[in-house]
């Protein structure tokens, strides 16, 4: 059973004396990263007709800071557990440091690979390397948008779809469910958020269609950034 | 190879006869579509459980939603006959995760229906007799259990259900989750399910949950619940 009484306790009495401690490994040092929710880069409104203006504010200053805010709580209790020598309450926050941390890499990355649709960013010209990857590993654009199409619709629960390169430069789709980060070998290029919260208030059970118009917004820019690790996209 | 199948899988054997099959088709035909599942009607009308559920997400809810996972619940149970019949276990096997996710979808929406009915009529308040007793002993009080229900339904990563279940050697009642649409089996008894999916909620309370998991007591057929139980 967890003892948050001790992880408190821990937070409130020992951490501000180590803090001026001097210690070079300590527990106040290590919870001075604070995640904060990223700007998006375009209005909630610039993604329509094919994400609401309403889908976006929600998402955004809602769901994505709701995944911010749990994720710093999440580190600090982690932290203090890791003080206080609690092995089962470090292993319970563990848990909800990958849900909202997922979550918060995730979104961040989902952002920066949308853009208006009638941007230059949005055109299949503006990733030639990537683009000619995908047609060496699916035989054309079309026949991979299908094949990734099918993998989002076949996601059973919450979850994302992922264009991913591999160590050796090779193109995968994967998903990961929930809100699991793509990590460890693998970069990711683009992601698909395939939540219900990412469509329901405009597309209600049709996530076919959320599917199909997704296409329109794609940020072919930003994925050949990433293909090419040349992007800072992928770093939070 | 349908009776065959449902004869492993006491849940779905069991939502299916009681909720989906009717008797005088199921005499009248074949043994073939013995064991098609269809949608089961609401037992109160889309608007009845307003405010706590607003008509528009029940009508969605059911007619959408709990339809999807009874067309995709008949197809996996035929392509699994298929793959039988032509020996492909393997093609057989690989439909499982569909049926799970189809068959649970089913069997679940089938069972949260029921445990729930307008608050004008038997929603809502608290539950009674034996049911009352078994809560009390093995949560503290009514009050306990709701809090221990609405925080369990709260740390849901993701889509899901929480269900208050009977542990069928002990009696002993427990609260567990289960992922997307994975059904209550084994040593449970499924008495009260809660739909934690956003699709349950999301055009009322948007990501508000938690007013829902608060709303939702107001709707609770507890003799529904008690029945189970017993």
């Amino acid at each position: 059973m967890v003892n948050f009484d001790n992880i408190l306790k821990y937070l409130a009495v020992q951490a501000p004396l180590r803090a001026f401690s001097g210690e070079d490994f300590n527990a106040t040092k290590m919870a001075v990263q604070e995640y904060t929710l990223p700007a998006l880069p375009y209005a909630y409104n610039a993604l329509e007709p094919h994400i609401s203006a309403q889908i976006m504010e929600l998402h955004h200053s809602k769901h994505h800071q709701a995944y911010v805010t749990n994720l710093n709580n999440a580190l600090r209790l982690h932290v203090a557990a890791v003080g206080a020598g609690d092995i089962a309450s470090q292993i319970e926050m563990q848990q909800v440091i990958k849900f909202n941390g997922g979550g918060h890499i995730n979104h961040s990355l989902f952002w920066k690979n949308l853009a208006p649709a009638e941007s230059e960013e949005t055109k299949p010209e503006a990733a030639k390397e990537l683009v000619a990857a995908v047609e060496k590993t699916w035989g054309s654009l079309d026949d991979f948008k299908n094949a990734f199409s099918s993998t989002l619709l076949g996601i059973q629960g919450s979850g994302w779809g992922w264009l991913v390169k591999d160590s050796a430069n090779g193109l995968r789709i994967v998903t990961t469910k929930d809100q699991d980060p793509v990590v460890g070998r693998d970069v990711p290029v683009f992601g698909v958020d395939m939540w219900e919260h990412a469509y329901y208030l405009q597309y209600l059970n049709g996530k076919a269609a959320y599917v199909e118009n997704i296409w329109n917004v794609i940020n072919w820019k930003t994925a050949e950034e990433r293909f090419l690790g040349t992007s800072e996209a992928t770093k939070l | 190879m349908s009776s065959t199948l449902l004869r492993t899988v006491p849940a779905l054997r069991g939502a299916l006869r009681a909720s989906a099959v009717k008797p005088a088709a199921a005499l009248a035909s074949t043994s073939f579509v013995r064991g098609k599942a269809t949608l089961p009607d609401l037992p109160y009308d889309y608007n009845a459980l307003e405010p706590y559920i607003s008509s528009k997400i029940m009508e969605l809810h059911h007619k959408k939603h709990h339809q999807t996972y009874v067309t995709g619940l008949n197809t996996a149970l035929e392509n699994i006959a298929k793959a039988e019949e032509k020996g492909d276990f393997t093609k057989a096997a690989s439909i499982a995760p569909l049926l799970n996710f189809h068959g649970g979808g089913h069997v679940n929406h089938s069972l949260f229906w029921e445990n729930l009915a307008p608050a004008s009529r038997e929603g809502g308040g608290e539950p009674k007799g034996d049911l009352k007793q078994a809560i009390e002993d093995d949560f503290g009080s009514f009050e306990d259990f709701r809090k221990q229900m609405n925080t369990t339904l709260a740390g849901i990563q993701g889509s899901g259900w929480a269900w208050l279940v009977k542990d069928k050697e002990s009696d002993t009642l427990s609260i567990v989750t289960r992922a997307n649409q994975d059904p209550v089996t084994g040593a449970f008894v499924p008495l009260l399910g809660i739909d934690a999916w956003e699709h349950a909620y999301y055009l009322q309370y948007e990501n508000r949950k938690a007013e829902y998991f608060d709303a939702i007591w107001n709707i609770i057929n507890w003799k529904t619940v008690a029945k189970r139980y017993d």
